[in-house]
């Protein structure tokens, strides 16, 4: 049993609150990714994990023993850095066994262990380098095969991929999962990069100003975000106002727009949230089933990327949308037409934090 | 045949160049000959002379015709009391470079984790202050301090009033202590631009791994390090084992040191050539020693740069 728990966590540097009253959940063998802007805390929550940063007040529990206490040694984690943070006087070998001599592993023993942990990284025979003699993306294996060699009982990084290029980062990320999955160990990473989070892990955390406003599996928190500071973040997100007329929202020019999720009571003020893809451009205008939702719009400027194109539009409320179209036909709508945005009542998403 | 054929293509692009620009070599040597030029006047020519001058009878100064000698190398042999200083002040020298690089490694560690900003910086001004202050004056504070009924018994008596003194003025200790107040910046200096560099994620990486604070001593930071202690303990070493002052101030009677003999060659018994066969006696045995050290620092660490 290695799942963590956080209870109430608090932390105040100064007069910042840094991290607000944080209680939550990482289960056992699960991969969750802390997502937010700078600023928002990721490294503060995860170094509280780690025990680098004692909390002012709450509790962290690893695997159901109360380790708030405890010092970083005894805490039993793997940790990788964004810098790697390998011994430089230390052979490769070296620095993964220097876990075990610690957890009195030493020997052949330890040498086996080595091995196999430089194995799965895809490192094997490189064991007499020194971690100068490496590429950037091999070191960081090496801080991998360094942090899972001693089986923690949570892994925890904070942006270990951020420091390589765009497509050793790719690569890294595939061997991350596959790693992850093979040890099945409790995993907590921190991104600045949406969509590694979105890809990488069974739940992503959104937090903003010390707090996690949702939490959940990748497609729940893309699809349905609660607020519109989760649906900014993660994605590009178009709103629309208006206000509460039975059941349905009105905007100012008077259109209906229905919705999946129930809506505040009549005459409140609310927003939703559409995301641009799940919009649909019907240049012909022809009446739909009525069961979609439907708004006028002009198209202000077309971008066009190859496969994909990305429309700006005004819609007759004057809010300004975004649309993603796959160019699947070739055909590109002339800017400055009016055309009809169609969607479903299912992908309109009420904003809890309505006004 | 072929190789010449080969050859001259490759050959005629530089010859062609050269017409309207100086070949490589020749800012190179432009770039060196101040560095150089200076090395040579001021270093390496005094040296060539004393050397010469170590292998005469007689300081050539005066008007008595000079022959060459081999006679003050043979000191040590002719002379068996000067192994006895030669060996003390070895002694010395290990003692106080020893001290050095334990006092001087906790206070670099000191300064470079424990204070950042404004702190370190007023903290590493204060560890250079004796480099400001003359030495002479530095040396005799320390009598003050020493002697019997100096500050140090003062301070003593005030505790326990009835205690004898503990002042140990002109003893060796006395010595050591002046040379290690003289020579520590050096090695707090050194071991801190060593210590500087180590990252933070080095020290909690080592720490998430399970290692306390004694294992990150031993296996991360002394080893990290290792290049500035070195480099601290030579520089130290070398000039204590010449050093004069020290010994003959906080000395006294037990203050006779290799320095102190080579310093009274050149100034007391005018015996020049003695005193550079000396010196350079040894220059010989330093060397001995750092070439026997960095082969055990070379195989205890297993080939680390
Ligand atoms: N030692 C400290 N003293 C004072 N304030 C701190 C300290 N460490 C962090 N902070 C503040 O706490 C807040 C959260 O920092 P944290 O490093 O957790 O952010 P982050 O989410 O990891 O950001 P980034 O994505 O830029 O790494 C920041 O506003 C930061 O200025
Ligand atoms: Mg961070």
């Amino acid at each position: 049993m290695t799942n963590v728990d956080i209870t109430s966590v608090a932390k105040t540097y100064g007069q910042t609150p840094v991290l607000a009253d944080i209680t939550t959940h990482f289960a056992e063998g699960s991969f969750t990714s802390l997502l937010g802007p700078s600023g928002s805390g990721k490294t503060t929550l995860l170094r509280i994990v780690a025990g680098f940063i004692t909390p002012d007040s709450g509790k962290v529990a690893i695997g159901g023993a109360d380790v708030t206490d405890t010092p970083v040694y005894a805490r039993n984690i793997g940790m990788v850095f964004q810098s790697y943070a390998l011994f430089p006087h230390m052979t490769v070998a070296q620095n993964v066994a220097f876990g075990l001599a610690r957890r009195g592993i030493r020997g052949a023993e330890a040498r086996k262990l080595v091995d196999r942990a430089l194995e799965m990284v895809r490192l094997p025979g490189f064991g007499e380098r020194r971690p100068k003699q490496l590429s950037g993306g091999q070191q960081q294996r090496v801080a991998l095969a360094r942090a899972v060699v001693i089986q923690p009982s949570v892994l925890l990084l904070d942006e270990p991929l951020s420091a390589l290029d765009r497509r050793l980062r790719q690569e890294m990320q595939v061997e991350l999962k596959r790693i992850q999955r093979e040890t099945g160990l409790t995993t907590i990473f921190v991104t600045h990069d949406q969509e590694e989070a979105l890809a990488l892990s069974d739940k992503v955390a959104i937090l903003d100003r010390g707090r996690i406003v949702q939490m959940g599996p990748p497609a729940e928190v893309y699809e349905q975000p609660k607020t519109r500071f989760a649906a900014e973040f993660l994605g590009d997100t178009n709103f629309l106002k208006g206000t509460v007329v039975d059941g349905a929202l009105r905007l100012s020019d008077g259109t209906l727009i229905r919705t999946g999720a129930p809506l505040p009571a009549t005459g409140a003020a609310a927003m939703v949230a559409v995301r641009p893809e799940k919009m649909r451009i019907d240049a012909a205008g022809k009446a739909g089933d009525g069961a979609e939702n439907r708004l006028s719009a002009r198209i202000d400027h077309v971008i066009y990327a190859g496969p994909a194109l990305t429309y700006a539009l005004t819609a007759s409320d004057s809010t300004a949308l975004k649309i993603f179209a796959q160019n699947s036909t070739g055909a590109i709508h002339a800017e400055g037409s009016d055309v009809s945005l169609v969607w479903q009542p299912a992908h309109t998403i009420p904003m809890e934090d309505a006004a | 045949m072929p190789a010449d054929t080969l050859a001259r293509p490759a050959a005629s692009p530089p010859g062609a160049a050269a017409g309207h620009r100086l070949p490589s070599w020749f800012s190179t040597a432009a770039l060196l000959l101040p560095t150089y030029g200076w090395l040579l006047i001021a270093i390496f020519l005094p040296l060539c002379t004393m050397l010469a001058f170590s292998f005469m009878n007689a300081t050539p100064m005066g008007r008595a015709p000079v022959v060459f000698t081999l006679k003050h190398y043979k000191a040590f042999v002719t002379q068996p009391y000067l192994v006895g200083i030669a060996w003390d002040s070895l002694v010395i020298g290990f003692w106080t470079t020893f001290l050095c690089a334990v006092l001087g490694f906790f206070a670099a560690l000191a300064l470079a984790r424990a204070t950042a900003g404004r702190a370190r910086e007023t903290l590493l001004i204060l560890i250079l202050l004796p480099f400001w202050t003359n030495g002479l004056v530095r040396v005799f504070s320390w009598t003050m301090v020493l002697r019997e009924g100096g500050f140090l018994d003062v301070l003593l008596h005030s505790v326990w009033p009835g205690a004898g003194s503990i002042g140990f003025l002109y003893t060796r200790p006395a010595i050591v202590l002046g040379l290690v107040h003289g020579y520590l910046p050096y090695m707090i200096l050194t071991c801190y631009i060593a210590l500087v560099t180590i990252d933070d994620a080095i020290i909690e990486a080592a720490q998430s791994l399970g290692a306390r604070w004694w294992t990150i001593l031993t296996r991360v930071l002394l080893p990290m390090a290792l290049p500035g202690l070195t480099t601290g303990a030579i520089l130290t070493f070398v000039p204590v084992i010449g050093s004069f002052m020290e010994p003959r101030i906080l000395g006294g009677r037990v203050g006779v040191t290799m320095g102190t003999v080579i310093e009274d060659q050149f100034t007391q018994a005018f015996n020049w050539p003695l005193g550079a066969a000396l010196s350079f006696t040894m220059l010989a045995v330093i060397l001995a020693i750092f070439a026997t050290f960095s082969g055990v620092l070379r195989r205890s660490t297993g080939g680390m740069a």
